[in-house]
């Protein structure tokens, strides 16, 4: 029988790992397939998951400026295929957020929000993924 | 895989709308009980004969369809009220054909209604913030969308004067249909200028927000024959479901339709060069481009060439959306019920000045979530 985690669950979970400054995704562990986003079982196969730290190297596979009227700042919007497989939802910084370009090499940081962490990308020349 | 389809044995008997722009002071389910009502009087039908009832509508909560049947004094063997978003419809249309094929019902109602431009700001919005999106703030659906375009646009140099046929060929359509909410002319010039909401979106890119309801009643063939309207066949319907949120989208520039497209068509008998008539699913400028390709009609990645130089607009290759669509006709939240409804009138021959000439089969298409759940119809008049 599978037991109850004192850890929490999966969403907790990956949580604590940015928290601690590690942005962590999962892999099966009879398949070695990665996954994100987190979950207590694997897609498809239904094996257990284990975590790992992720390289944090990515391409940008597509990207929107959503335009905001003033005071408020255009926000980017990207798709990020991870090195390891996986693609996330994120946002590209430190460039103007209509000058992310598909297929540009990006890199992982973690920022703190109010009630919690996320992962955000980096412009990362010579890191291609 | 059973493939096996029971191909015109079932058919459309009534079709009906109700409300379409602007709804003030009415709620979903009154205006989805006057469409169903409607739907079911053209073809001299009532309440009294339904006994499958499938409703899904802009607000409805736990005991979804029963409310419905409640209201309309239906006691149904078999209700749905499924919420995957604007695609359920064509998906009702499969499973109440599967259902009438095997006897457990006799006569299906398929019913939707929506009040969500008049309601606007009142409504209770049922869709859970996914914990892997919502922080970057996405503004949905609208965001997945232009990261499909973008996508497209990147892979296959779709440009934003392809997008711009679109909404050019949805707004003259529109001028053919006085039952449409925006009718005005429109120019290329005008749609370039539209401010930027999401890149490559501007307000012209996306579907209209309005009011409307929607009613489809279903028979089988044998008994569709003895009633008042003309019987519009189902010769094909088939659905699939590839993701939920965009993140999990397998590849941007393809959708579900592509797998249940062709499904659908095959067990119709027919290909992309039979159909008189596509009505598709235009939440967004990009989608009749996805549409056209997954559905076979031209090679992936030559849908923005296919829809140039007015294909697709009155008077082109391939009569698309000629009620003018959700991008200048209507678009209530749900648009899947409506294209449906206009496949029928046109192959009724009851489409006034946007006839479609010795139009015998069409398709209608729905859409769900972002570009997630696919479904399709195909239509004709033996």
């Amino acid at each position: 029988m599978t037991r109850v985690s004192e850890q929490g669950g999966p969403d907790q979970q990956y949580q604590a790992h940015l928290a601690a400054g590690r942005f962590m995704i999962q892999r099966g562990v009879e398949t070695g397939k990665m996954v994100f986003f987190p979950r207590a079982i694997a897609p498809g196969t239904g094996e257990d998951l284990e975590w790992v730290e992720a390289s944090g190297r990515g391409t940008v596979y597509s990207t929107t400026c959503v335009r905001k009227r003033p005071p408020e700042t255009d926000l980017n919007i990207a798709l990020i295929d991870l090195e390891e497989g996986p693609r996330m939802m994120s946002r590209v910084e430190g460039v103007a957020p209509d000058a992310v370009a598909i297929g540009m090499a990006v890199k992982a940081r973690i920022v703190a929000l109010d009630d919690g962490h996320i992962v955000v990308f980096d412009p990362a020349p010579g890191e291609a993924a | 895989m059973n493939d096996r389809f029971p191909r015109a044995r079932t058919a459309i008997v009534g079709a009906a709308t109700f409300g379409e722009g602007r709804c003030p002071g009415y709620e979903p389910y009154d205006m989805a009980a006057i469409a169903a009502r409607d739907a079911l009087a053209q073809c001299g039908l009532s309440f009294a004969d339904v006994d499958g009832v499938f409703a899904t509508t802009s607000n409805d909560t736990f005991g979804g369809a029963m409310h419905f049947a409640q209201y309309c004094g239906i006691r149904p063997r078999v209700m749905d009220n499924s919420r995957s978003g604007g695609n359920v419809f064509e998906s009702y249309v499969e499973r109440a054909v599967w259902l009438l094929e095997a006897g457990l019902i006799d006569c299906a109602l398929i019913a939707y209604g929506s009040n969500q431009a008049s309601a606007l700001g009142k409504l209770t919005n049922t869709n859970r913030p996914f914990p892997y999106e919502a922080p970057y703030r996405p503004v949905n659906p609208m965001t997945s969308y232009a990261l499909a375009a973008k996508r497209h646009m990147h892979q296959y140099g779709t440009t934003k004067e392809q997008l711009g046929e679109v909404a050019l060929a949805a707004r003259k359509w529109a001028q053919l249909n006085p039952d449409a909410v925006s009718r005005a002319p429109l120019t290329m010039d005008e749609y370039l200028a539209a401010r930027m909401i999401s890149d490559p979106f501007g307000k012209l890119d996306c579907c209209l927000v309005t009011d409307g309801a929607a009613a489809a009643v279903l028979t089988r063939a044998d008994r569709a024959r003895d009633l008042a309207t003309t019987p519009i066949a189902v010769l094909g319907a088939a659905s699939m479901t590839t993701h939920s949120h965009i993140l999990a989208m397998p590849d941007l520039t393809v959708t579900p339709l592509a797998e249940c497209g062709p499904r659908a068509l095959a067990q119709a008998g027919l290909t992309p060069a039979d159909i008189d008539l596509a009505e598709l699913y235009d939440a967004f400028t990009i989608n009749p481009i996805l549409f056209l390709e997954d559905l076979g009609f031209c090679p992936k990645g030559e849908g923005g060439r296919f829809v140039e130089g007015g294909a697709i607009a009155p008077g082109g290759k391939l009569a698309v959306n000629t009620n003018g669509g959700g991008l200048s006709c209507v678009h209530p939240g749900m648009y899947g019920l409506f294209t449906i409804v206009e496949a029928v009138r046109q192959l009724r021959g009851d489409a006034g000045d946007r006839q479609v000439a010795n139009a015998r089969t069409a398709i209608a298409q729905g859409n769900g979530g972002v570009l997630s759940s696919q479904a399709i119809v195909v239509l004709g008049v033996e």
